[in-house]
Order: C-alpha cells, then structure tokens, then sequence
C-alpha cells in the first residue's frame, strides 16, 4: 500500500458521513463558459456532499451522448484547463464541499501532471477521476506528484473487475472507489437490475477499506434510494447536465433537482 | 510460415505494451478485463499449431496468399530505381486489411466471442471484418463516421451485403476517430460476448502488437519473394503509406532490425502541411494519449485532439500507431507529407504506367518515390495496400 493521503475535504467528509452520501457530476463551461461558479455554488446551497467537475474533452470513450454533447459545447465555448483553474481561483472563499475534477488524461499530460497538481492544490480541488489512466500506469508514473500536492486520485470498478484486483484497487485509493453500475458508458436510464443488484452486495460483502459510491445510471430518487442502500452514496451526472441544459443553472432550479435525486 | 509470428528483438513491443516511450493501454476500467483478457491470451493463441495452420490455409485459400511481387518496369524507368510492388490490393477484398481480420476473427473464435464489433474509415477494414464474419457465422456491427459512409458509399453497401450492421458515428468530424469512439463505447457496453476487431496498429496494447504480427505475413513474402527474384532479400527501401499503420507495419515488420533498410512511412497532408487542413501526424502532432495509447497525435495547446483532414478516408486519423511513433522518435523511419493533389497525380500514373488502379491511401506511398531521392541501384518495395475501385468517384472528378 502506497498510500498516504490522510487529512483531505473527501477523507474528512468520509470520516463524519457514511450514508446518503450525493455526488453531483456536471461539465465546466457548461451551458455557458461562466456558469461553472453558479452551477457550483447552486450544488453547494442545495446541499450536495460532493462535486464532480468535469474537464471537457474531445473524445471522451467512457460517455454518453449526454455528456459528449455537453464536453462538445463547453469546448465550443472555450472552456480549457487554464481558464477552469482561473474561474476556481477564489471558489475556497465561499465554496466548502469537497471539489474533484473529472476528465481524460490527455489534456492534464498537456497542461503537465505536476503543474496540474499543483494548480489543484492552489484553487483547492481535492480530488481527480480519470478514467483511462490506468492503476498500474498511475503509480509508476505519476502517484507520486499526486501525494506530494495531497490530491487524491479516485479509481473505478465495474461488474467484471475480478476480486482480486478489487482487492489492489482498493488498497491503493484513498477517498472512495467509484463503482461503475453496470458495463456500460454513463447515462443510461435502464434502472436498477437485479444483476447489477448483486454485483452491489458482492462489493458491500468485500468490506473495502475504502467507502463506495455508486455512479453511472444514477437518474432519479429511485435509482440513488436502491444504491444508497448498497454503498454509502452514489453520483448523479448525466440527469444533472440534462436538467442544466433544460431549466437553466439558477439556484432554485438546481435545488429543485436536488430535491427530487434525494426524495 | 511459422516466423510469421515470432517476435523481433528490438523494435518489439515490451511485456506492458511499450515501443519506447510510446504505447500502453491507457483504457478505463469498464474495458480492463477485456483488453487484459486479450493480452494473456493472444500470443498463446498466435503460438498454437493449430491456430497456426487454421490462419495459413485461409490465408492461402481465402485471401490468395502469397500475393505476387511485381516488379514496375515502366515506373522504375520513371523513378530511375528498380521498384516492385507488393500487391496486397490482390487479397480477397481488395486490401491488406483482411490479413489482421482472419487473425483476429480466429482469436475471437478461441476467447468464446459471439459478436464483433468493428470501426472504419475508407471502409476496408470494415469489409473486411463483415467478410470473415460471414465466414465464420459470428455478428458484425460496423461502426463509420457518416460523412465516409457518403464518400464510400460502394463498400457500405459491401458491408450490408455481408450482413453487416454498418452504423454511423455522428459525433465529432464523423470520421475514422469519431467511428473509433463509437466502437470503443459500444465494446464498454457489451463486454462480455464481443470482440472488438481493431483495423490497424492503434488501441491499447495488445492491439498494436497482434495487429502488427498478422499484417507481418507481407514482410515475410517480400523477403522470399525478392530472394528468388534478385538474390538479395533485403532492398534499400520499404515504402508505405501510415494512417493508423496496419500496412506499413506488415511491410516494415521483417526488416525492423535491418538498418540498411530504410523504412518509409507516408502520411496524408491533405492540403498541404501548414493548410490547416491535413492529417499529417509526425509534422502537426506531439506527445499524447488517444484510443488507448501513448502515441503522436495531432492536438490543441489544451490536448483536445484536432480534426484531421485527408482526400483519403483511411489515412483520416490524428495519431499514428505507438510503433510508428518509436519508428520517427528515433529516426529509424523516413516520414513524407504527401497532398492530396500528389497522392491523386501518383495514382493516375500507375494506373497508366503499370495497369494498376491503387487505392488513393496507397497512391500516397507511390507520391514518396520523386521525392526520395533514389538513385539507379536502388532497390524499393512499395507496399500496394488496397486497389482503387472504392476510389473511381472521387478519381472520376480529375479525369
């Protein structure tokens, strides 16, 4: 075990809650360039436990139509990693819910890994997701630049990732391991199976040293009631993004989205 | 033929999937036990006798392998170098494409897969695929960006014809990287009873490595062939044109770890390299990581990669296979940008020197052969990787 990363906004929001925990993905720059503070802050009033903010990316391989769509558009606006970290400078003056930042790797080796560490270190991100950096490339290249600026690097499962590499991911992920519902990409709308159902206990019976939320067809208050019942919360992304583009980033409406995710 | 698929000491993948610093599988977690599956098998599979006679004979009996050596009396008087041409536009299907399809459909086959899955930009890859999945029974989706299925309209209704499900990405340039995209989803969604039959030496290692070694069969023969033709099996140059690099692979393959061979990759500049509007990979791209692997790719400042440009919808990709890179990282391979006006010049002229049509990916080898330098004792094989048929419309507009 690697890891070393102990006193963080995610391990500490752990520390106090463990249930019901809601996560809430959505894209920077997206509808609007500027609206990435507003949609943040609604996410924070509305009483979300974290944030997922998503870099927008060219070709991203693990989405949905949905999100594509929304990376496309925060593109066209010109959202980019310099002007993401430019609009989160001053965020940690009014903003105190964990922030993790999610995308593909090939705009952070762009921006450089240690400079990109360091940047979340300074405007106060927490946490990272990408999810075609692989475990195994992560620690032999960059887990070190990672825990020297104390940001946390989040690893997916799936159904068919075997126990035992279960197992190692967990061993080396600090924060909480995202389990992906089911073999899918993200914004389906297919509800909960029972397959997918017991592949939930047969991680919940694993008793992982690290807490799980459960991401990826995560639509409505059903969907996020039966995975809190497995994990100790789940991510809501796509659903987010559709509201965003159909009602608009105020804070009533985003709390009105909320509302209806937890009951 | 067993040296087909042995491996080459240097210039050979590493056990994690690395050509230097290029390579790797950088994939999400939803396509691990996939992709890992595949790496703990396929050289085994690759390595069984049986497996080994089974891709043979269809190559020899399905394909028509050994494809002929030919050596170009009136283009080498016009180049003023003896040039032969390596003709894999005689394989069943029209290009060499279909040497990694057998392979890979016989790999499928061993791992229990049900279903293919498959992406494709000129749509010779994708012909291919439905090909051998006719062959064999198995179901075929193919994905293509829909502005190639317009301007390959003839090898879509191959497909169909096939009995594929030919299905068009929209996203993006909605071309081959976008086709990619798509397939690469639709693979994360069904992981479990399909395989995902990549088209050239791109993906997230093992991919590059078995696509290499099936297409390997083309340096192999031109070894041979060249021996029983002159007496000397290496020539000074091996020329082929890379968009991913599936045949420029196969060409280069046998003669990787023989420096007086000089290996000659040619990439689309559409335009013109500084258009704007080319797919020059080596000259536009650097560093990055796209379709699961470290690569040169063409890309922004930010690292969102650029739409590429080319006459030619198989040369119509931003990144260039993780050994290709190796190949210019270090020098080992000559890269040439050639226009769409070379490429198109190049293939009327063999069409009328030598009664050959290429296909207008291929006339962008053929481009390289004034720009070269050669001189009379020169020996070159010019790798002829698919006919020109699916070409006549976009041919037809320059006669």
């Amino acid at each position: 075990m690697t890891s070393s990363i102990t006193q963080n906004r995610i391990t500490d929001l752990f520390a106090q809650k463990s249930d019901r925990l809601l996560n809430v993905y959505f894209t920077a720059g997206f509808p609007n360039l500027d609206d990435t503070l507003t949609v943040l802050r609604g996410l924070q009033a509305a009483g979300v436990d974290l944030v997922e903010i998503g870099m927008p990316y060219s070709d991203p391989v693990a989405d949905g139509e949905t999100i594509q769509q929304s990376n496309g558009k925060a593109l066209e606006n010109g959202m980019s990693l310099k002007t993401l970290f430019a609009q989160l400078a001053s965020c940690r003056q009014e903003i105190t819910v964990p922030i993790l930042l999610m995308g593909y790797v090939n705009p952070v080796l762009q921006f450089g890994v240690e400079n990109f560490c360091q940047q979340c270190r300074a405007v106060g991100v927490d946490g990272v997701i990408l999810p075609d950096l692989p475990l195994d490339l992560f620690l032999a290249e960059y887990a070190d630049i990672f825990r020297a600026y104390g940001i946390l690097n989040v690893n997916l499962i799936t159904p068919q990732t075997s126990d035992e590499r279960i197992r190692h991911i967990d061993a080396e992920s600090d924060g909480f391991i995202y389990m992906v519902s089911s073999a899918s990409i993200t914004g389906s709308t297919k509800g909960i199976s029972e397959p997918m159902r017991a592949y939930f206990d047969r991680i919940r019976a694993m008793q992982l040293r690290n807490p799980r939320l459960i991401g990826f067809g995560i639509n409505d208050h059903e969907t996020f009631d039966t995975a809190c019942q497995y994990a100790n919360g789940a991510i809501v992304g796509s659903a987010f993004i559709r509201h965003l583009q159909d009602h608009g980033t105020s804070p009533e409406s985003i709390r009105a989205f909320v509302g209806t995710i937890r009951s | 033929m067993q040296s087909t698929l042995e491996p080459q000491t240097s210039f050979a993948v590493t056990d994690k999937g690395f050509y230097g610093r290029f390579g790797g599988a950088f994939i999400p977690e939803m396509l691990y036990p996939n992709v890992e599956e595949l790496r703990q098998s396929y050289l085994q599979i690759m390595a069984d006798p049986a497996f080994q006679a089974e891709f043979q004979q269809l190559l020899e009996d399905y394909v028509g392998r050994p494809t002929p050596l030919f050596l170009a009396r009136r283009l080498s008087e016009q180049v003023g170098a003896t040039v032969y041409l390596k003709r894999e536009d005689l394989c069943h299907t029209g290009a060499h494409k279909i040497n990694n399809t057998i392979g890979q459909i016989l790999v499928a086959q061993r791992l229990g897969k049900k279903r293919i899955v498959a992406e494709t930009g000129a749509g010779q890859h994708g012909v291919a695929t439905a090909t051998v999945c006719a062959l064999m029974g198995l179901e075929c989706i193919v994905y293509m960006g829909s502005i190639d299925m317009e301007r390959q309209k003839p090898n879509v209704d191959r497909m169909r014809m096939l009995g594929a499900e030919v299905r068009p990405a929209t996203s993006g340039s909605q071309t081959l990287k976008d086709a990619t995209n798509e397939a690469m989803r639709h693979w994360i969604n069904n992981p479990v009873d399909t395989h995902y039959i990549i088209g050239s030496v791109v993906g997230p290692h093992p991919y590059p490595d078995m696509v290499a070694r099936f297409q390997s069969v083309i340096s192999e023969e031109i070894r041979k062939q060249l021996f029983a033709k002159t007496g000397r099996e290496n020539p000074d140059y091996v020329v082929a044109c890379v968009g991913g690099g599936s045949n420029a692979a196969g060409a280069f393959y046998h003669f990787l770890n023989e420096p007086s061979v000089r290996l000659v990759a040619t990439e689309a500049a559409g335009l013109g390299v500084s258009s704007g509007h080319s797919a020059a990979t080596t000259a536009l791209g650097k560093p990055g990581v796209l379709h699961g692997s470290r690569t040169i790719l063409m890309q922004t400042e930010d690292g969102q990669v650029t739409e590429p440009y080319s006459i030619s919808a198989g040369l119509d990709y931003p990144g260039i296979g993780p050994l290709h890179a190796h190949l210019f990282d270090t020098g080992r391979g000559d890269f040439y940008a050639i226009t769409d006006d070379d490429a198109i010049q190049a293939g009327f002229n063999l069409s009328k020197l030598e009664g050959i049509i290429p296909a207008i990916e291929t006339a962008h080898a053929l481009a390289a052969l004034p720009k070269m330098g050669l001189t009379p004792t020169d020996v070159v094989v010019v790798c002829l990787s698919g006919r020109g048929d699916k070409d006549l419309s976009t041919y037809s507009k320059y006669l």
